[in-house]
C-alpha cells in the first residue's frame, strides 16, 4: 500500500474517530515523522485530515512535489520548530508568534470573533513602546545633525537619548 | 506562610453566597492568562528555565498587597489529596494538579483569588465571586494584573494582544464563566434547547469540572470561547446578559413545573429528602443529584432558605478528596460512600420534612408544598 502523501511504501497505519466517523491514514516512514505521527500523545488525525496548517493535506497539494515549508524554520529564542507547532498546535515562547506569523494568521482565522486585539494593553508597555519610538526618532535626527555638522545640536540630542535609555533600564 | 489546613478549614464566602437570581447562579469566575516575555512557555521550557520563570514570578505575586499572607506552595510540596482538594474547590485546574516541582499555587486567604504559576501559561490568575458578578470579579483581577505589570514584563503584541501558549487564548487571555444550577430546565425537558441556543452564540457549556466533564447535579458552566477581537467588557457584558436570560428561563421553568405538575415536584423533592436524610451508603453521583433537588426545594419554599447554603457547602464537602481530608486517611470507594452518607445525614439532621412546613410559607408568596398550585 502506498503512502497517502507521497509515492513511497506506507509503513504507518492510523485509525481514529474524527467527528464521529472512522478515518484511516497510511503513511510512509518519512511522512509519518514529518507530521509527528510517531508521537501518539501530541497527534490528532483531525488536524492532519482537516488541514489548517500549511503543509498539511488540507491546504497543500498532495504528491511527491508538495513543498514542506517547515524544513529548518526555528524560533531563535527558544528553538521551537514548525514541526513542533504542527504536532502540538501550541507555541514555544512569545517570540514564536513572530517566527511563525504566517501560520499564526491561518490558525487564528475562524478561531475567534476577530483577528486583532481590542481590550486591555499593559500600561508599562505603552510607555515603553512610546519611548522606543521616541528614541528611534531622535537617532535619525542625530544622524542628520552629524551629517550637517551641527555638532552642538547633535550633543543635545545625544544627551536626550541617553536620558531616555536610562529611564528604560 | 499559610498552611494548607488553615486555607481549607472554612468554606470560602463565594461557595455559599450564590442565592441571588433565585439561586440559579452559584459562582462567577474570571481567568486571565499571562506569560513572561522571551521566557519559553512552561510546556516547552527545560527544567531550569521553568525554575527561572518561577523564581521571577513567585516573589512578584507574593508581594501583591492582596496576596498578603497567602497560601503559596510549589505543587511538589503538596500531597495528591491536597492538590485534589484544591481542584474540587476550583482553586487550581486538573492540569495544574498533575504538575510537581517548578509549578506553584498562590491562593489568597479568603480563596477569592488564586494564581497558578507555570500552568499551561506562565500565569493563570483567577478571581471567584458568589452569584452573577463577572464584572466585579474582572475589575478586581484586572487591578491585580496591572499591579503585576509593574514588576513583570508580560508578552504582548499590539495586534495579537497577550500572547499565550495556545492560540485559543490569545488577545485578552480572558475566560469568564459562571456555574449555574438548572434543575427546572432539566425536569421541564427544556435544557437541551436552552444550552443549544447558548452554544449557537459562541459560548461554551460544560459540566461541573470543566472541559470534558459530565454534568452532575444539574450544574452547568457557561463561558466565552473567543478571546481575540473583542474587549474584556464586551465579552463579559454578553456573557452576563446570556446568563441572566438562562436564569430567567430557569425561574420560569420552575414556576411552570409547580403549576403543571406539582405532585411530581413534591415527589422528587420529598424522595431526595428521604434518601439524603436516611441513606447510609451513597456515591457521589447519587448524592449530587439528590442535593440538587434539595437545593431546588430550598428555593421553592419546601425548606427554609438557608438550605441552599447547606447544599452548596455539602456539594464541596462530599467530593472524594474532601472526604479523605476530613477523615485524615486514604479511603476505599466503599468507605467514602459511607462517610459521605454520614456527613450528609449529620448536616441535614435539623432539616424538617417538607410535609411539616405548612403554615410558615405564606409571607413570601412561597408555594405550599401540600398544594403548590395555589402559590
Amino acid at each position: 500500500m502506498k503512502c497517502d502523501f507521497c509515492e513511497k511504501k506506507a509503513t504507518v497505519f492510523l485509525t481514529q474517530l474524527v467527528e464521529g466517523q472512522m478515518k484511516k491514514v497510511c503513511l510512509c516512514d518519512s511522512c509519518a515523522k514529518e507530521r509527528g505521527v510517531t508521537d501518539p500523545t501530541g497527534f490528532s488525525l483531525a488536524d492532519l485530515l482537516l488541514g489548517g496548517l500549511p503543509g498539511g493535506p488540507g491546504t497543500a497539494t498532495l504528491g511527491p512535489s508538495s513543498p514542506s515549508p517547515g524544513n529548518g524554520r526555528k524560533c531563535v529564542t527558544c528553538g521551537f520548530t514548525l514541526d513542533d507547532l504542527r504536532r502540538v498546535r501550541r507555541f514555544g515562547c512569545s517570540d514564536c508568534y513572530a517566527t511563525f506569523s504566517e501560520e499564526v494568521g491561518q490558525m487564528v482565522r475562524g478561531m475567534h470573533k476577530g483577528t486583532s486585539h481590542i481590550g486591555k494593553v499593559p500600561e508599562g508597555l505603552m510607555a515603553l513602546q512610546f519611548r522606543h519610538q521616541r528614541i528611534e526618532e531622535l537617532r535619525s535626527r542625530l544622524d542628520q545633525a552629524i551629517a550637517s555638522e551641527s555638532y552642538e545640536e547633535a550633543a543635545g540630542i545625544r544627551d536626550e537619548i541617553r536620558n531616555l535609555d536610562e529611564v528604560r533600564r | 506562610m499559610m498552611r494548607f489546613s488553615t486555607l481549607v478549614k472554612h468554606p470560602a464566602d463565594w461557595m455559599t453566597g450564590g442565592q441571588g437570581e433565585h439561586g440559579a447562579v452559584l459562582t462567577s469566575r474570571i481567568r486571565l492568562a499571562r506569560n513572561l516575555r522571551r521566557h519559553p512557555f512552561p510546556g516547552w521550557a527545560k527544567r531550569d528555565q521553568r525554575a527561572a520563570a518561577l523564581d521571577l514570578m513567585r516573589p512578584a505575586v507574593e508581594a501583591l498587597p492582596a496576596m498578603k499572607g497567602a497560601f503559596s506552595h510549589e505543587l511538589g510540596d503538596l500531597t495528591s489529596v491536597q492538590k485534589q482538594v484544591l481542584v474540587e474547590r476550583h482553586l487550581i485546574s486538573r492540569e495544574h494538579a498533575a504538575r510537581g516541582d517548578g509549578s506553584a499555587a498562590v491562593i489568597e486567604r479568603r480563596q477569592t483569588f488564586s494564581l497558578m504559576l507555570n500552568e499551561e501559561d506562565h500565569l493563570r490568575m483567577q478571581a471567584i465571586r458568589p452569584g452573577l458578578q463577572l464584572t466585579a470579579a474582572f475589575g478586581a483581577l484586572s487591578e491585580l494584573d496591572t499591579e503585576l505589570e509593574e514588576s513583570l514584563e508580560f508578552a504582548f503584541d499590539p495586534t495579537l494582544g497577550y500572547l499565550t501558549t495556545c492560540p485559543t487564548n490569545l488577545g485578552t487571555g480572558l475566560r469568564a464563566s459562571a456555574m449555574l444550577h438548572l434543575p427546572g430546565l432539566v425536569l421541564g425537558d427544556q435544557i437541551g434547547q436552552v444550552l443549544q441556543a447558548v452554544n449557537k452564540i459562541g459560548l461554551a457549556v460544560r459540566g461541573l469540572y470543566g472541559e470534558g466533564t459530565e454534568s452532575l447535579g444539574n450544574l452547568y458552566q457557561i463561558s466565552n470561547q473567543s478571546t481575540l477581537g473583542e474587549s474584556e467588557e464586551t465579552i463579559i457584558r454578553r456573557l452576563e446578559r446570556v446568563i441572566s436570560q438562562v436564569a430567567n428561563h430557569e425561574q420560569n421553568a420552575r414556576e411552570k413545573l409547580l403549576e403543571d405538575d406539582p405532585e411530581m415536584v413534591s415527589d422528587k423533592i420529598g424522595r431526595a429528602y428521604g434518601v439524603l436524610r436516611h441513606a447510609h451508603i451513597i456515591d457521589s453521583k447519587e448524592a449530587l443529584n439528590h442535593l440538587s433537588l434539595l437545593r431546588l426545594g430550598g428555593t421553592l419554599g419546601f425548606f427554609p432558605p438557608e438550605t441552599v447554603m447547606v447544599c452548596d457547602t455539602l456539594l464541596m464537602d462530599i467530593q472524594p478528596a474532601h472526604l479523605q481530608l476530613h477523615s485524615g486517611r486514604k479511603l476505599s470507594p466503599e468507605e467514602r460512600d459511607s462517610i459521605r452518607a454520614e456527613i450528609v445525614r449529620s448536616r441535614l439532621l435539623s432539616l424538617e420534612s417538607p410535609d411539616n412546613r405548612i403554615s410558615s410559607n405564606d409571607e413570601k408568596n412561597l408555594p405550599d408544598p401540600h398544594n403548590p398550585g395555589d402559590a
